[in-house]
């Protein structure tokens, strides 16, 4: 049993690594900005595409491929820089204060944007790149054969977690974001920058989402249509931790996963569903997620 | 109504009858126009209600899927029976996902929404034996009245029976919008505590409107797969909620008449960037979105609306 249980385990804990990338930075940008991002899934299929594409490249070139992981950190560096600033300063500036359905909608025209931005750049073919797992190499325990690239993802979500932990709770710039977080007027009487907060926060939103996209390239490559799945995938995590809850969003990528990896080995037709599924359940009982906590209707 | 909207409204029906005439091919298109903005409607129901979904593809599925499930087993295979059919079963399934979801609010409404219609559309990708799985179903030409039909003939008759339904069923939704009922539906947006102070519950007020959006919905759905003869997971997809949703903001939400102005639009333009820009469409479609919440917050129903009479009515950016 254990026996075939481990590399499901390796699987799960993988796939889960991979989501919680994108549903942290979600999540990230929800709890400070309070608003919810659909492009956000669009920064993780960039990033997926800035990474295959840079990868392609160095390995054409005849570069040294172990260059091929400084490409994965600088392409998720590139599209942060290039769209963090830029989006939050100009389109989701704008939607701070209005309502719900106006900050859903211009995300959404967002969305629609950059999805045919892709289309253009980086045409319709799917890449694959996976020099960086390749590299690795596999390591067998018994019967159990498994990539040392999954133990690597698992490694850096501990780390972004314990990272992202550390920065909010141990760094000046941490204490400041929880400031606004609480309340923004006040930390603006207090004289802190909220405007610069704001970007800062999305701008690592994006920076982690396109991270996630560079990090899966080399497993499952990049196709058009990889936005909008992952961003409904990083939504049903995010809801189901609680918006607004790092950790939260580290278990549920952990419990999403595993639901996932226990449908395709047990009910192979569910396995899509199986997200979806664990998160209706989870906001029937509690809407505000596992760790969320609950908002008092305002009058 | 002001006499100017008469007039607008007794323009376009007549243009909308002369149309296929005059241009025959742009009949299709204008049935699956007139097919999404049933749909829409729905949408903008909710709306007018504070209330965004964004997983109302669904019921558009669930609509197209009622059609092709009748068509395959030759149950009620007649237009009116499918069309009457598709819609009821769309209600119920909106009554009954509708008396738990009705009582969530703003991004949880909308999350679960999504929640429920990514559990379709997997569903239907998935369960190949039953739905086709991502092949989709074949919709088969249904008789009417009896009358065995080619797909031409049927087409042409499909599309007038359209036309009459958005004049009967627009004119039903405005009379439910002025009713009580419908008044009730706008104060959930703008104080939902006070309405229940007044001894109404926010909840079976939510609820009917939510039924009737899913109809809405199904009933555009039920017209959809009639019309293109197939049925898709696709239909499902949370992108095409979003599709929706902006295409009833484009058109307005303050009147009946917006989503079906946003839907004609929408796929007039579609058609005329095919040629120009076909790799382009959903970034124009992002671009006019965004376009019309910053600078048309009532949408394009909204600029006749000031024309004819200046009072305010409802938009979505408040």
């Amino acid at each position: 049993m254990l026996q075939s249980l481990l590399p499901l385990l390796i699987d799960g804990l993988a796939n889960a690594a991979l989501i919680f990338f994108v549903a942290v930075g979600l999540t990230l940008v929800f709890s400070v900005l309070r608003i919810l991002n659909v492009a956000h899934g669009s920064f993780y299929s960039i990033g997926a595409y800035g990474a295959a594409t840079l990868g392609l490249w160095l390995v054409s070139a005849g570069a040294n491929p172990w260059l091929s992981y400084p490409a994965l950190l600088l392409s998720a560096v590139f599209v942060a820089a290039l769209f963090g600033p830029a989006i939050e300063r100009t389109l989701i500036r704008w939607t701070y204060g209005k309502g719900e359905a106006v900050q859903i909608l211009v995300t959404f025209g967002l969305f629609l944007i950059l999805e045919d931005l892709q289309r253009m750049v980086f045409g319709v073919q799917s890449l694959y790149q996976d020099t960086p797992m390749t590299l690795l190499g596999i390591t067998q325990i018994g019967n159990v054969v498994y990539l040392n690239y999954q133990i690597l993802l698992i490694v850096l979500a501990v780390l972004v977690l314990v990272g992202l932990r550390l920065l909010i709770k141990h760094t000046r710039m941490g204490r400041l974001l929880a400031a606004v977080v609480a309340d923004r007027e006040v930390s603006e009487a207090m004289g802190i920058d909220t405007d610069r907060m704001y970007m800062i926060a999305f701008s690592i939103g994006v920076f982690l989402a396109a991270l996630g996209g560079a990090l899966a390239t080399p497993t499952t490559g990049v196709a058009p249509g990889l936005g909008a799945e992952t961003m409904v995938l990083a939504f049903a995590v995010a809801a189901i931790g609680g918006l607004g809850q790092i950790e939260g969003a580290a278990i549920a990528s952990v419990i999403v996963a595993t639901a996932k990896v226990l449908a395709v080995y047990f009910v192979p037709a569910l396995d899509s569903v199986a997200p979806y599924l664990v998160m209706l359940l989870v906001l029937m009982v509690r809407p505000q997620g596992l760790f969320g906590v609950a908002e008092t209707r305002r009058v | 109504m002001s006499r100017l909207l008469v007039l607008f409204a007794a323009a376009a029906v007549l243009a909308l009858l002369i149309l296929p005439a005059a241009m025959p091919s742009s009949q299709f298109i204008m049935t699956i126009a007139i097919a999404k903005g049933f749909a829409a409607l729905g949408v903008a129901l909710l709306l007018r209600g504070g209330l965004i979904s964004i997983g109302h593809a669904m019921y558009f599925a669930i609509g197209a899927y009622a059609t092709a499930f009748m068509m395959k087993f030759g149950v009620l295979a007649d237009l009116a029976l499918l069309l009457i059919g598709s819609t009821l079963v769309t209600a119920v399934c909106g009554l009954v996902f509708g008396t738990f979801l009705v009582r969530f609010r703003a991004i949880f409404f909308a999350m679960l929404n999504l929640a429920v219609s990514m559990v379709l559309f997997a569903l239907l990708s998935k369960l190949y034996g039953l739905t086709g799985g991502t092949d989709g179903m074949r919709v088969a030409t249904p008789a009417v009245f009896g009358l065995e039909l080619d797909k031409a003939a049927f087409d042409d008759i499909l599309y007038y029976v359209c036309v009459g339904l958005l004049v009967a069923i627009g004119l039903l939704i405005r009379a439910y919008l002025k009713s009580p009922l419908g008044y009730a539906l706008m104060s959930i947006h703008t104080n939902e505590i006070r309405l229940e102070y007044l001894g109404v519950s926010a909840w079976s007020v939510t609820l009917i409107a939510y039924t009737i959006s899913a109809a809405l919905a199904g009933l555009g759905g039920a017209m959809a797969a009639l019309t293109i003869g197939h049925v898709l997971p696709e239909y499902a997809y949370w992108t095409e909620s979003g599709h929706l949703v902006l295409t009833a903001v484009l058109g307005g939400i303050g009147g009946v008449a917006g989503p079906f102005i946003g839907s004609v639009f929408l796929e007039a333009v579609h058609v005329l960037a095919v040629d120009v820009a076909a790799d382009a469409w959903n970034m124009i479609l992002g671009a006019a979105l965004l376009a019309v919440i910053f600078f048309l917050p009532h949408g394009l129903h909204g600029l006749l609306e000031k024309r004819a009479e200046p009072r305010k009515s409802q938009g979505v950016v408040e």
